[in-house]
């Protein structure tokens, strides 16, 4: 912007220190429990001083070196997180393949029809959305018990994938209108049905929108707790409820390293994420914003 | 497009939202219209050689099949939005009519439980949305100046609080304020108080928590204002400054007004999300001195043995109309925009 070379020096150090006071807070609590992980308990949770947690006292009193696995060991291994990362892994690409499939193909219609019943269920996918998670998971318990379906993988993903629905119909709406009706009616023009029209000519130009609500569905079902954590049992449970047992069994035992580990563990994925695919994000929040 | 069409298109979709949220709601009003059944119980005799004596028990089989026959447990009407747990009404009634002042009414309601959770959750709605909205903006303006270099790797960084698993950011945000952790041990320090820790201070609770929050949330409105403040018309700008304004008073009246639009739709995406705020509550460990509507939904669903699925369904439907009550002013505004576009 052309008034950022005539800024007072004093306006400049203000900006920069605020800019920089930001950034710490938004990245050194990562840093920090990265760095933690590991640790020693008795150094990241320094009864003395959290300098014992940078230099590793305790740590090199146990262990015989300034970095101990033991965390990650006592998480993956002796309490099978893995397990739950392969849950996790199933799940968020279930939730987020059929939410697309099932989204792109509503999204598109809500887009192309301008009857008022297409507009009703516009507001009420808006009004779905706004419902707490939870509210909607004391309404599924009952019922998932007497059918017996509690506890299972491929009633959870439906479960999100159903959550997720009002959110993609949205975004995916908003993108198709920005896709000219033309093309489309020009190639029923030329002898396709609907859906052939969708699927040979829309569907090649579709990917970007696509894919950016894909991040948010993936996003949806990673970091999803309220349903995971009620509707999975102990041994299908994903990462994130599994993070919160740790947290009542493990923390008792003194050994809450193994929760430390297991969050940066899931932390990765997500950081990965960002570092891929920060300008889909960007670009989706803003479409989101622009059009809704 | 054809009516027919349209609904071959949609009806996955349709089918999905109608079997897993419209049934639940309904499920949910359904179940919070009554309570579980009361234990039954038995006496039974116990005779050892040393004499008999009686003993009361829980009769397991009895209950079995009571729950076979009536999973729902009995019906009792309204009486769960009343009692103790939820509006809790008798209960309001007596303080009202024996206390002593103002500060003593506010301490007991704030002891019900269902008011506990009210006043937390629309405080951290309500102050967590604009505080989280204003540090958004900030950024939004101190990113804007930075040279090209820096701008991707400072939004790569910012992004981070707002993509982050709401439970694993609570912790990690949690290890830090314990009293053992840096935070919380600089805390300490700092105020000269030794024995300060979340658990023990209300106050520093709900202070954490709005932080958090404010975290977590304002990088939702950094992106958004900040790609809002890219298509910001240049020629307005300059015009404001060669007419004598000031810093200030471009983005008074030349910035906040283009950004407008854009602050209402955040702001109604954020105060959807922050009404739900649960996670935090798990990760901080802060239930005793702060709760939420969804955390009391949460809290009663997950107990092992006895789930309190009546009590979890009142206060979930006492939510959702809640959650009615803040998007109503929106949805009376797209309906009035699309009968307007529609005449």
């Amino acid at each position: 912007m052309s008034f950022a070379s005539r800024r007072p020096a004093a306006l400049h150090a203000l900006v920069v220190g605020f800019l920089i006071l930001w950034v710490v807070a938004a990245a050194f609590p990562f840093a920090w429990t990265v760095w933690g992980s590991f640790k020693a308990e008795a150094d990241f949770f320094s009864r003395q001083s959290w300098w014992m947690a940078i230099e590793g006292t305790r740590t090199q009193a146990q262990t015989g070196s300034a970095f101990t696995l033991a965390g990650y060991e006592g998480a993956w291994v002796k309490n099978e997180f893995w397990k739950a990362a392969i849950n996790t892994l199933i799940v968020t690409l279930s939730v987020t393949i059929i939410s697309l499939t099932i989204g792109t193909l509503g999204g598109y219609a809500l887009a192309r029809s301008s009857y008022r019943y297409a507009f009703w269920i516009l507001i009420a996918a808006l009004v779905f959305r706004a419902m707490p998670h939870i509210t909607l998971v004391s309404g599924y318990m009952l019922p998932f018990f007497q059918l017996n379906i509690w506890g299972v993988l491929p009633t959870t993903i439906i479960v999100l994938v159903a959550i997720n629905q009002p959110f993609t119909l949205w975004m995916l709406h908003s993108f198709f209108l920005s896709i000219p009706k033309d093309l489309d009616e020009s190639a029923m023009v030329d002898g396709c049905t609907r859906f052939q029209a969708f699927r040979l000519v829309i569907m090649p130009v579709m990917w970007p929108g696509v894919i950016t609500t894909g991040l948010f569905s993936f996003l949806l079902g990673y970091n999803d707790f309220a349903v995971t954590s009620m509707l999975l049992s102990q041994d299908n449970q994903t990462m994130v409820p599994k993070i919160a047992s740790f947290l009542g069994s493990i923390q008792n035992e003194g050994n809450v390293m193994y929760a430390v580990a297991a969050v940066v563990s899931a932390t990765v994925p997500l950081f990965l994420l960002v570092l891929f695919f920060q300008r889909q994000i960007v670009s989706g929040l803003t479409a989101g914003a622009v059009k809704g | 497009m054809p009516h027919r069409t349209f609904f071959a298109f949609i009806l996955p979709s349709i089918l999905a939202m109608a079997l897993f949220i419209t049934l639940p709601i309904i499920s949910v009003v359904v179940q919070s219209l009554f309570v579980q059944h009361e234990a039954v119980l038995i006496t039974v005799e116990n005779c050892t050689p040393f004499g008999c004596e009686t003993q009361t028990r829980v009769d397991t089989e009895a209950m079995a099949k009571l729950q076979e026959e009536r999973p729902l447990g009995q019906f009792a009407g309204f009486a769960n939005y009343f009692n103790r747990n939820h509006l809790a009404l008798s209960e309001i009634a007596s303080i009202l009519s024996d206390n002593q002042g103002i500060g003593d009414i506010v301490g007991r309601v704030f002891n019900l439980p269902f008011y506990k959770a009210l006043s937390f959750t629309l405080v951290y709605c309500f102050l967590v949305t604009p505080l989280a909205m204003a540090l958004g903006f900030a950024i939004a303006l101190a990113v804007n100046t930075l040279p090209r270099l820096l701008k991707g790797p400072t939004i790569f960084v910012s992004i981070l609080p707002m993509i982050i698993t709401p439970l694993v950011g609570s912790l990690i945000l949690a290890w830090m304020f314990n009293p053992t952790g840096i935070l919380g041990a600089s805390l300490q320090s700092l105020t000269g108080d030794p024995t300060l820790s979340l658990r023990a201070s209300p106050v520093l609770t709900w202070i954490v928590l709005l932080a958090y929050g404010v975290w977590t949330n304002g990088p939702f409105s950094f992106v958004v204002f900040y790609a809002g403040l890219q298509t910001v018309p240049q020629d307005t700008v300059e015009s404001a400054k060669i007419d004598g304004a000031s810093r200030w008073e471009v983005i008074r009246h030349v910035i906040i007004p283009h950004l407008a639009p854009l602050a209402t739709f955040v702001a109604l995406v954020q105060l959807m999300d922050n009404f739900r705020v649960f996670e935090p509550i798990v990760g901080f460990s802060a239930e005793a001195n702060a709760t939420s509507l969804s955390w009391l939904v949460f809290n009663d669903l997950v107990g092992q043995d006895s789930q309190l699925f009546g009590s979890a369904a009142a206060t979930s439907v006492i939510t959702i109309i809640g959650v009615l009550m803040l998007v109503a002013p929106v949805l009376r505004r797209t309906w009035r925009d699309f009968t307007q576009k529609a005449v």
